[in-house]
């Protein structure tokens, strides 16, 4: 297959946007990149003592790969994406609202019902209730690859708790740190302003009842879980209280923190705790995560939950399918992002293609997440396509499948000079009261590894900073046509 | 301020007093236990180093001998003993850790490089020579410094601040009167005439133990009495470790915190009980009430006080 590179394109030339980049790799030698390399290293290793050590041995395991060549992308490109991405995040939304209330799409005969209410991401809990301001989604964290100049496909619409923007952040300050020349260079759109943005949005959510300055927490698994660090990144960016479920109680149905001056009345709560966790009395009676009688507080209107509770429906990989349709149902436009063209095993038709290209396609559980319980055909031996045949058989509803797509790579910096790895995006998208945003830029994940497509942190991705960049007037390089 | 943030910047605090006590007790110790029997060097000395820590019921309880090398182990890299300098420090690190946005990064590096070194220290456990453990007791001693330094130069004057403080001296308090309470018979001023000097050696180790070793001349500038000794570690206030010393520090820092949340409530009222009594209080007084009694007395008294700002702040 035919790959697209993201600097030289596929004719070797290098594409406007990595014009002035490629350029300046030319007058660097790999030594001195090298040493950059291995600076950036070092800094990541104090950053993440700072942060995220959870011991001496897994403090090494624990740091993700960086690589210090920036991911450009033009503005144009970047303008088309962010409208990609508000219509997407739009649509997930009034999705939810819809299927939790009246129904329509479903009425409309676009999604079938049993998908929707036999899906394991559907919380009854919520069914007839509204959230504060009707926002599900306050924030979604969007996968999108590219194949080409041109075209940009969504993978995967994370709208439960996505994590990863504090290594957008922190990637951004290592760069500017390491490379001040190319950022004189470049004029590099910021995302410094993503936790002004955040906190912006956790305020407009707030819940109407609630009365004067509105007090925002984060909530937190606690210190063992894998992604601590970045929410006590996030707290400390936000300035907000990271609190535990232990430090929140519920009375007459208004949630409190324990603090040293008595019991203080809390109105947002941007948890990273999955849904099951957050009230023993409503869902898993097991966890000792999650707040007794939170629930109740949030169905009374007394406090926002950002993300909301149910969100997993709208995420998942079957809903995935239909989203081109839900994008047209509730907002009269086409998508601007691509889906990539997806089998759903669940129909028999699909089902018998997919059974016969097994080798040619890439098959996902619904709902499993990460890069695990998926088979990628093309890489994947006789025995795990046969594993996987039985699988699919035994549960056609449980999986999906979708051609391999051919993605774009970016150059990365390596030992021997600079080499091309396969990429993906994850911007960040906040939905508040009133407007949508997006922070130009988003998480760069890499495959360090050759050839390899998976770029999940758990299986040793790595992660690249984020430019967005104004457009070189070309008339100031006559070479470029 | 939440209550669990407090709550772990407060044990935070005590954890790294604790373990800086530790290092000085066995120091003293060594020191104290390597000199000839005449001398008044003996093994029973560790006997009095496990009752000061707290430690002596489950150490003998883990079956242990009571013999100098396992004393040591058990104080200080022991996983089974809660109040071993390691356990000290890991659960600093893990108070640290859970509130790490309420932390320097100077605190936080000194805590955070503190664990990583105690773990290489841990790996080289199996030859650990005495050389090796004086090096660690340095080096505890060492991160208690920068630990405190960090909290002191950095930190915002807060509540975050106030709490830290109050865990450092009721910890120090606790940990002066547990040395006086397994010492007081050496201190008595009746012993000079029975027992001669061959005390001394014995105060120099109390001494050592919270390094007052040259602060005793600088403050009496007169050969060693028990009873100056006592007064040093329990009257006088320009001692940093004397009980009435870390007394004014609690008040002053629970004055703070109850101006800033405008509430005094019973852990000012008992922390001020304390100090009054203190300042009002003579060496004569002591000796003439019992020595043995005022410390029990004051042990329980201070530990009255973490509970009472345990109900009162951390809830």
């Amino acid at each position: 297959m035919l790959q697209f590179d993201e600097m030289t394109g596929g004719d070797g030339h290098p594409r406007v946007a990595y014009q002035r980049l490629s350029q300046w790799l030319n007058t660097v030698d790999v030594q001195w990149l090298s040493s950059r390399r291995e600076q950036a290293e070092l800094l990541f290793r104090r950053i993440g003592i700072t942060f995220a050590v959870y011991g001496s041995q897994e403090a090494t395991e624990r740091l993700i790969p960086f690589d210090i060549l920036p991911r450009i992308l033009s503005r144009n490109e970047w303008d088309r994406l962010e409208r990609g991405l508000i219509q997407r995040v739009t649509a997930l939304n009034l999705f939810l609202k819809d299927i939790y209330g009246d129904g329509q799409i479903i009425k409309a005969g676009i999604v079938p019902a049993d998908l929707i209410y036999r899906n394991p991401g559907f919380c009854s809990e919520m069914f007839g209730r509204r959230p504060p301001h009707d926002v599900y989604v306050h924030i979604a964290g969007v996968d999108i690859v590219r194949t080409d100049d041109k075209n940009f496909y969504v993978l995967e619409d994370n709208a439960r708790t996505p994590s990863g923007v504090s290594y957008m952040l922190e990637n951004r300050e290592v760069m500017m740190r390491l490379f001040p020349e190319l950022f004189s260079l470049h004029r590099v759109a910021p995302i410094e302003d993503y936790p002004n943005e955040l906190l912006a949005t956790l305020r407009s959510v707030s819940p109407p009842r609630a009365a004067g300055e509105p007090v925002i927490v984060l909530m937190t698994p606690g210190q063992y879980n894998s992604a601590f660090y970045e929410h006590s990144f996030l707290a400390d960016k936000l300035g907000i209280e990271l609190v535990e479920g232990r430090d929140l109680f519920v009375r007459d149905d208004i949630v409190y923190m324990r603090t040293t001056e008595g019991p203080r009345r809390v109105d947002v709560i941007y948890r990273r705790i999955d849904d099951d966790f957050l009230d023993p009395l409503t869902f898993r009676a097991d966890s000792a995560l999650g707040v007794a009688g939170l629930m109740d507080a949030y169905h009374a209107g007394n406090v926002t939950l950002a993300n909301a509770v149910g969100t997993g429906v709208a995420d998942d990989k079957a809903t995935y399918t239909y989203m081109p349709e839900i994008i047209r149902f509730y907002l009269g436009e086409e998508p601007i992002l691509l889906n990539v063209p997806t089998y759903r095993c669940r129909e028999a038709d699909a089902l018998a293609y997919v059974l016969e290209h097994l080798n040619e396609l890439v098959v996902k559980e619904v709902n499993g997440s990460g890069g695990y319980g998926m088979l990628v055909g093309p890489h994947a031996s006789k025995a795990q396509i046969e594993e996987f045949r039985l699988k699919l058989k035994a549960n056609p509803d449980n999986f999906i499948a979708q051609p391999t797509l051919a993605l774009s790579t970016c150059p990365i910096s390596i030992a021997q000079g600079i080499a091309p790895r396969h990429v993906d995006l994850r911007p960040f998208v906040l939905h508040g009261a009133s407007s949508v945003r997006v922070v130009p830029g988003g998480l760069t994940r890499v495959a360090m590894t050759e050839k390899s497509l998976v770029v999940n942190s758990s299986q040793g991705g790595g992660t690249k900073d984020t430019w967005v960049i104004d457009e070189v007037r070309t008339e100031n390089h006559p070479n470029i046509t | 301020m939440l209550s669990r943030t407090a709550d772990n910047l407060y044990w935070l605090a005590r954890y790294m007093e604790r373990a800086d006590f530790l290092s000085r007790v066995i120091e003293a110790s060594r020191r104290l236990a390597s000199l000839p029997k005449t001398y008044g060097g003996a093994e029973s000395e560790w006997d009095s180093v496990l009752l000061s820590s707290g430690s002596a019921e489950s150490f003998a309880a883990s079956g242990r001998p009571l013999e100098e090398e396992h004393v040591v182990e058990y104080l200080t890299f022991a996983a089974d003993n809660p109040g071993s300098i390691r356990n000290c420090l890991y659960l600093a690190r893990t108070n640290a850790r859970a509130v790490r946005t309420a932390l320097t990064v100077e605190m936080w590096e000194a805590i955070n490089g503190a664990f990583l070194e105690m773990q290489s220290f841990e790996n080289r456990r199996k030859t650990t020579s005495t050389e090796e453990l004086t090096h660690f007791l340095e080096f505890v001693k060492r991160t208690s410094l920068s630990y405190d330094g960090g909290a002191y130069r950095t930190m915002l004057r807060n509540d975050a601040y106030w709490f830290s403080r109050l865990g450092l001296f009721v910890e120090r308090a606790d940990n002066t009167a547990r040395l006086l309470d397994v010492k007081y018979h050496v201190l008595l001023p009746e012993k000079e005439s029975v027992g001669g000097s061959l005390d001394y050696f014995q105060w120099s180790a109390l001494l050592r133990a919270v390094s007052a070793h040259n602060a005793y001349h600088w403050v009496y500038r007169t050969s060693m009495k028990p009873w100056l000794v006592a007064d040093l570690l329990i009257l006088r206030p320009e001692m940093p470790r004397s009980l009435i010393s870390c007394y004014e520090s609690i008040v002053r820092n629970l004055d703070l915190l109850a101006r800033a949340h405008s509430r005094q409530g019973p852990a000012q009222r008992q922390a001020r009980k304390l100090h009054n009594h203190l300042q009002n209080l003579t060496m004569e007084n002591v000796f003439q009430s019992g020595l043995h009694e005022f410390v029990s007395n004051f042990i329980g008294e201070n530990n009255q006080l973490g509970l009472l700002i345990s109900e009162q702040y951390l809830f």
